[in-house]
């Protein structure tokens, strides 16, 4: 059985000179649930990105037993079901149906098992009812919801969240944490929502300054106010 | 590879050093004229409150430019919106919209020359958008209020737009002697055929979408009619010149040269300057040296024209300052 | 300040730099259409050119080099005036046959297509030294200066405000896009879609991002609104020239005048 992700001392610095990563190594076991947590500008969204090949620094990445290297970023798309913070970039066919068929129809499945695909993943996520509905019309917390489901689609091997309960109402925050709760799949989530990493993560990885300054239980870490503190985060 | 829109020019825009003073010179001025009635519309219809909308949507249209699609063989369509920018805004912001898009991309990446720019302007935002009204006002026209009339109406706009600005940019360039006609108007064409269906299914694309959303931006009666009929039979006129004279001129070995030649002005084009005022263009000059002087007063006069320009602004601003003095 | 990485311009105290936007506006036209009125075949008028772009380069402290890469990006354009070198009559230069076919290249042929790539290429140069040492707003008050109508200027300025957001935004889309473009395990698969679908799809991320305009630009409005904004746009009177600004203008048009006169006695 393979790791689902490891990173072994990632750099990555953007074209204008900025180091975002600085050494990271990382390994998550298949159906553990990660939080990534840190300040704005710690280098989460940057290590997301590289789990997919979106960006590809100096450093060994494998994610679901495959390299990440230019051959397999087909396959590993298909097995990292990533999901952006804000979920209108997600959103952008006429009915929430063509959007969350886009993963299948790309991947090149027959149109029946596309349809399968859809309908089981609106249903995971609650929102059958909404196949034929507009996505421009729905609000952050459905919208949340469909962009998760256009990557449950993929029938992906490892879920990446980023920030997902940024700018939910409580109500919406609930009932999406109640969702992810549910899914029983290898889960990394950004977010500086440490009442929902307190609940939902057994296990917590604090970054800063494009390293990973600690990484354990999330009980621990969370019980270090020193830790906490020199890093910009509270706890609970 | 994101920005492969930005490092590849498109072969709709023609830099500095293709397009003869006189060509770049006379459609500058039919690019303003085109964009002063526009202002002189927009103002009219709604005024400054479509300075938000026009600015944002010009953005949109630069940042539209960049969604590409993989067509085959490590090569891509994408957008150019002329079609798009009328059917949503209505012509005349359209032309004001597609004026900033080509602007920006010339002054500030060089995407485009600036002496062209006049050409640029002409091509995508006047033709562009003159000859997708035309097209999408007549479908619409037949289909009512059905919903197919809006997507063949995009679909054909687009198509139609593109074509034609490229058969404009091929005709100029041959006028210009930078290009034979024979060979740049079939090869423009052909290219831009395939191009203007890409164009035209994102069109639908970009339709479904928003007539999902937003039908009532699509369906308003207030959108449509802002045109008249005035800009009805300029695109139709537009359209007419292009698909007429673009295959007349490239039927000829040479197309426009021939018709040069016909006239007995060959020789004279021959000289070391006819670079500068194209015989077929100004046919009783056959003195270079005339030519030649003639050619340079204009340039001139234009340079101190703009000269003046800033001179004057000054003065008046002088004006209105000793005004506020007192 | 956070200068988007899209974004040509190069803050700097070069006496480029200072040098007043509205005469390097006027002075970068004119020099454009110098070269533009130049003959095919004028290389020392060239030369005289580059060299006045290279100058400019220089005491710009852009460095040739940076300018020099950019303007080769702009060139494939010069495809389009390939085939001159063929089809202008005059001495054969050089014939090439391949298959079937024998294309003669011709002395004039040649002299045109290289003339015309030259004066581009210099062209432009002057563009980008215009580009990347004029901030956007300097650029607008140029353009108030040569009497662009009011209303257009404010649309430009509008839209290079919203420029970078908007361009972040597709960019956003795009990397969602291609984050979701995955390729099955199953071998008889294959991935992509449809030629028609993905330029379907492409026109839905168009259509939301222009949706998301046009409903950003309502909300840009009721903020102008809050301000004050009354439908007229305003706009600060222009700064007189300094006696430099008027001198080098001066100076500069005389000599491009003065190249025109040498390119016409050539």
């Amino acid at each position: 059985m393979h790791h689902s992700i490891e990173i072994e001392q990632l750099y990555y610095s953007y074209p204008d000179g900025h180091q975002a990563l600085r050494g990271v190594s990382l390994h998550i076991e298949p159906c553990e649930k990660v939080a990534l947590v840190g300040p704005n500008g710690a280098g989460k969204s940057t290590l997301i990105l590289h789990l997919n090949g979106i960006l590809s620094g100096n450093g060994r990445v494998r994610v679901a037993g495959l390299p990440v290297v230019k051959e397999n970023l087909g396959k590993i798309r298909a097995r990292v079901g990533l999901v952006f913070q804000n979920p209108d970039d997600q959103l952008f066919s006429p009915t929430v149906y063509d959007d969350v068929a886009f993963g299948p129809i790309y991947q090149g499945l027959p149109p029946d098992e596309v349809r399968q695909r859809v309908e089981k993943a609106l249903a995971v996520v609650n929102m059958s009812d909404y196949l034929q509905r507009v996505s421009h019309h729905l609000s952050v917390g459905e919208k949340k919801r469909i962009a998760i489901a256009t990557v449950l689609s993929m029938d992906p091997e490892i879920l990446v969240l980023d920030e997902p309960t940024a700018g939910l109402d409580p109500r919406a925050r609930r009932s999406l944490i109640k969702l992810l709760d549910n899914l029983d799949i290898t889960m990394l989530v950004s977010s500086h929502d440490m009442l929902m990493v307190r609940e939902l993560f057994p296990r917590m990885v604090v970054m800063d300054n494009g390293s990973i300054v600690a990484d354990g239980p999330t009980q621990e870490l969370m019980a270090n106010e020193a830790l906490l503190k020199a890093h910009g985060l509270e706890a609970p | 590879m994101l920005l492969s829109p930005f490092l590849s020019p498109q072969p709709m825009h023609i830099p500095d050093g293709f397009l003869s003073p006189l060509v770049s010179i006379l459609l500058w001025v039919f690019s303003v004229l085109a964009i002063a009635y526009s202002l002189k519309r927009v103002n009219e219809d709604l005024g400054e409150r479509q300075v938000p909308l026009m600015g944002v949507l010009a953005a949109a249209i630069f940042a539209g430019q960049m969604l590409n699609f993989t067509v085959a063989g490590g090569t891509s369509g994408h957008l150019m919106g002329a079609a798009i920018a009328t059917i949503l805004l209505g012509p005349w912001a359209a032309i004001l919209v597609m004026t900033t898009v080509v602007g920006v991309q010339a002054l500030i990446f060089q995407d485009g020359g600036l002496l062209a720019l006049g050409a640029n302007i002409f091509n995508m935002g006047v033709i562009g958008v003159a000859t997708s009204y035309f097209v999408n006002r007549t479908i619409r026209r037949i289909a009512g209020e059905r919903r197919w009339g809006v997507f063949l109406g995009g679909f054909l706009a687009a198509w139609v737009s593109i074509v034609l600005a490229a058969l404009a940019v091929a005709l100029q360039l041959s006028l210009s002697r930078t290009s034979p006609a024979n060979i740049a108007i079939p090869a423009m064409a052909g290219i831009h055929a395939l191009i203007g269906f890409g164009e035209g299914l994102i069109t639908i694309g970009a339709l479904a979408l928003i007539y999902a959303a937003r039908p009532d931006l699509l369906l308003s009666s207030k959108q449509r009619a802002v045109g008249g009929n005035a800009l009805w039979v300029s695109g139709l006129a537009i359209a007419l010149a292009l698909a007429i004279a673009s295959p007349l001129a490239s039927s000829q070995p040479d197309g426009l040269e021939w018709v040069a030649e016909q006239q007995g002005f060959l020789d004279t084009a021959r000289g070391p300057f006819y670079e500068i005022i194209p015989d077929y263009i100004f046919p009783g000059i056959s003195n270079q040296a005339i030519a030649t002087i003639l050619a340079g007063v204009l340039g001139t006069l234009m340079v101190f024209g703009v000269s003046f320009a800033v001179a004057y602004s000054r003065r008046k601003r002088r004006l209105n300052e000793v005004r506020q003095s007192r | 300040m956070h200068v988007h990485f899209l974004d040509p311009y190069r803050p700097g105290h070069s006496s480029i730099h200072q040098l007043d936007a509205r005469v390097k506006f006027i002075l970068t036209l004119a020099f454009i259409l110098t070269t533009a009125l130049t003959p095919i075949g004028a290389w020392p008028i060239y030369i005289l050119l580059l060299a006045w772009a290279i100058i400019v380069e220089i005491l710009s402290e852009l460095g040739v080099g940076f300018v020099l890469r950019r303007a080769v990006l702009a060139l494939p354009f010069v495809l389009a005036a390939l085939p001159v070198i063929f089809t202008v009559p005059g001495a054969a230069l050089l014939s090439l046959s391949i298959g079937p076919w024998a294309l003669t290249i011709t002395l004039p042929g040649a002299e045109r297509f290289i003339s015309i790539a030259l004066k581009s290429w210099i062209s432009v140069q002057m563009a980008i030294v215009l580009a990347a040492t004029t901030s956007f707003p300097d650029l607008l008050t140029a353009m108030r200066a040569i009497k662009v109508p009011r209303l257009l200027v404010a649309v430009f300025g509008l839209m290079w405000r919203y420029l970078f957001v908007l361009v972040d935004e597709a960019l956003r889309l795009m990397r969602a896009r291609l984050s979701r473009s995955g390729e099955s395990d199953r071998e008889d698969l294959k991935s992509g879609g449809a030629l028609i679908w993905r330029a379907k799809v492409a026109g839905g991320m168009a259509g939301s991002l222009f949706l998301r305009a046009l409903e950003r630009s309502d909300r840009i409005y009721m903020t102008m609104l809050a301000r004050g904004y009354d439908g007229e746009v305003r706009a600060a009177p222009l700064p007189p020239l300094s006696r430099r600004d008027w001198l080098t203008l001066w100076l500069c048009l005389g000599l491009l005048f003065a190249i025109l006169v040498g390119a016409a006695l050539f």
